[in-house]
């Protein structure tokens, strides 16, 4: 599908919009204060994420770069809850994590579509278990909830796909359905663990463009983990680069090209030498 | 399919070729039918003995379905319990194992003391009997649930018990109806052996009885009748199983379009 017939089908009313991102401005903000997570205790303690303080403002696109193992997955799960820091606090939207209100979208690596359900199915599972959408699952999911699926599929480009099962699909196709599960019930949050790496340069590409539509439509908080520097500045409007575990924030830099972005800007100048110091930066951190 | 057919009509002239090979042997080799009558004879008996033999059946079928239903709820729950609780894992299973172990003939007095013979001890041997493989696999199957399936849900706020709805029981079912189909064959097991020692009723009665009678056709009629109903049984289950937990066995025969 065409990222033109994307961005047409998605003229946001600037109005509704501003009003809309007003409302959950400081609802989906992140704050980590000197949260440090060490797993085990005593001699076989290890120490997942040094003490690390980091803000995010609400509708920010952070993109977190670094070596691997140096603790990147580690604030994504914090941030969603799915463990608790070991000292400092995690607040997300001015509370802590542990008492959500929040509404969090999740996509792995690993697209985890649940192998018993159709595609559709498993989009829709975010209406059965979050408030205030499974309140009408039971009358809503042959109606209103599937056609919310099958507009979200058609935006991917997977119209066409909703009855099969996940093992008849290819591993972009099932990363595109993860998307959308992780999007069909407007989270507030988006917190993606480079949903993008074991996918071939092309299929890449393309999501990353489904992407950036998908977060300028919405505009939802992003927290995206990447080993991928020119991924990492083609979404991101804001990069941090952390170091060699025990991670830490190394470097914090906004990313200022105006967005939607054309994918012909990461073969650009400005950009390619943006991505080198990135490297570099990179390359310090895991030599020293 | 060709390859299927191949194999399908192998089996079934596997099945016909060995009792005509019974057959051909007990005529050439002189056999007295008080020792081991020929398949011809054992089928006459049974079609002769049908309406007799027809209210044995039923409850053999009884004893065993009602025992097995009790197992599948017993072994479900306690393994949803075994399985989802790490503690509940640790601290039960050694009981279960010792459980098991027990030779599950050995129950089978033990039943009749407390309920006297007749169907009830029938019916709990079959209960007995079953439990344990349905434990073990709901609880392997629970236990072995992918996290990363898990922390989808748990990122969406679900609460433990929509993850084992939507997550670990889904997950658990290939396990499950792998376990049905052993378990119903034990269960039926446990019926027979039950009615066998104690019971006026059922077709392992039937059985004990015409062997002291020495109507020995009549005893091989129903161990072939035992092994249809154990058959027709598994197959059920098989065939209950690939409709339920066709995801797991992907592609071979129920291609979705």
């Amino acid at each position: 599908m065409s990222v033109a017939m994307i961005m047409t089908h998605n003229i946001p009313d600037p109005a509704a919009q501003a009003a809309a991102s007003a409302s959950f401005k400081k609802r989906s903000a992140i704050e980590l204060q000197q949260a440090s997570v060490v797993f085990g205790t005593g001699e076989n303690a290890v120490t997942a994420l040094s003490p690390t303080t980091l803000k995010m403002a609400a509708g920010e696109f952070l993109a977190l770069v670094g070596p691997s193992g140096c603790g990147k997955s580690t604030i994504l799960k914090l941030v969603s809850n799915l463990i608790e820091p070991s000292s400092g606090v995690v607040l997300v939207g001015g509370r802590e994590a542990s008492t959500k209100q929040l509404r969090i979208g999740m996509a792995f690596q690993n697209p985890t579509m649940l192998p018993w359900l159709t595609i559709e199915q498993n989009i829709m599972m975010p209406l059965k278990i979050v408030d205030p959408f499974k309140r009408t699952y039971r009358q809503d999911k042959t109606g209103a909830y599937r056609d919310r699926v099958h507009a979200l599929l058609q935006q991917v480009g997977l119209q066409g796909f909703a009855n099969h099962y996940p093992w008849q699909l290819s591993g972009g196709m099932l990363q595109r359905s993860n998307l959308c599960r992780a999007l069909i019930h407007e989270p507030d949050l988006l917190l993606l663990d480079e949903p993008f790496g074991a996918l071939d340069q092309f299929t890449r590409e393309e999501l990353w463009q489904i992407m950036q539509d998908l977060y300028l439509d919405r505009k939802p908080t992003v927290l995206l983990v990447t080993h991928d520097l020119r991924e990492a500045g083609f979404l991101a409007s804001r990069i941090c680069v952390m170091s060699a575990r025990p991670g830490r924030i190394i470097s914090d830099e906004p990313m200022s090209m105006p967005q939607p972005r054309d994918i012909a800007t990461i073969y650009s100048p400005e950009f390619v030498e943006m991505t080198q110091s990135l490297r570099e930066l990179i390359a310090q951190v895991r030599s020293s | 399919m060709t390859d299927k057919l191949r194999t399908r009509i192998l089996s079934t002239s596997l099945i016909i070729g060995f009792f005509l090979l019974w057959e051909v042997l007990c005529v050439l080799l002189n056999v007295s039918d008080l020792v081991l009558p020929r398949p011809s004879e054992i089928v006459v008996t049974m079609w002769d003995r049908f309406p007799v033999l027809w209210p044995h059946i039923l409850q053999t079928l009884y004893s065993t379905l009602v025992g097995f239903g009790l197992g599948v709820t017993i072994g479900v729950t306690l393994g949803v319990i075994v399985g989802t609780s790490k503690v509940a894992y640790a601290v039960a299973y050694p009981l279960l194992v010792g459980f098991s172990s027990i030779p599950k003939v050995a129950v089978v007095p033990i039943f009749v003391l407390w309920f006297g013979s007749g169907t009830t001890p029938a019916i709990l041997t079959a209960m007995v009997i079953c439990v344990f493989p349905i434990v073990v696999n709901i609880a392997t199957g629970l236990a072995t649930t992918e996290p990363e399936l898990e922390d989808v849900l748990k990122t969406m706020g679900a609460s433990k018990s929509e993850i084992l709805w939507n997550v670990g029981l889904p997950r658990a079912m290939p396990y499950f109806f792998a376990s049905l189909k052993v378990a119903i064959t034990l269960s039926f097991v446990g019926a027979v052996l039950s009615e066998t020692v104690a019971s006026n009723m059922g077709i392992g009665f039937v059985m004990m009885t015409a062997s002291s009678n020495f109507q020995v056709s009549l005893v091989f009629s129903g161990l072939i009748l035992l092994a249809l109903m154990g058959v027709a049984l598994y197959a059920i289950f098989s065939l209950l199983e690939r409709r339920v937990t066709g995801w797991a066995t992907r592609g071979n025969d129920i291609a979705i379009t």
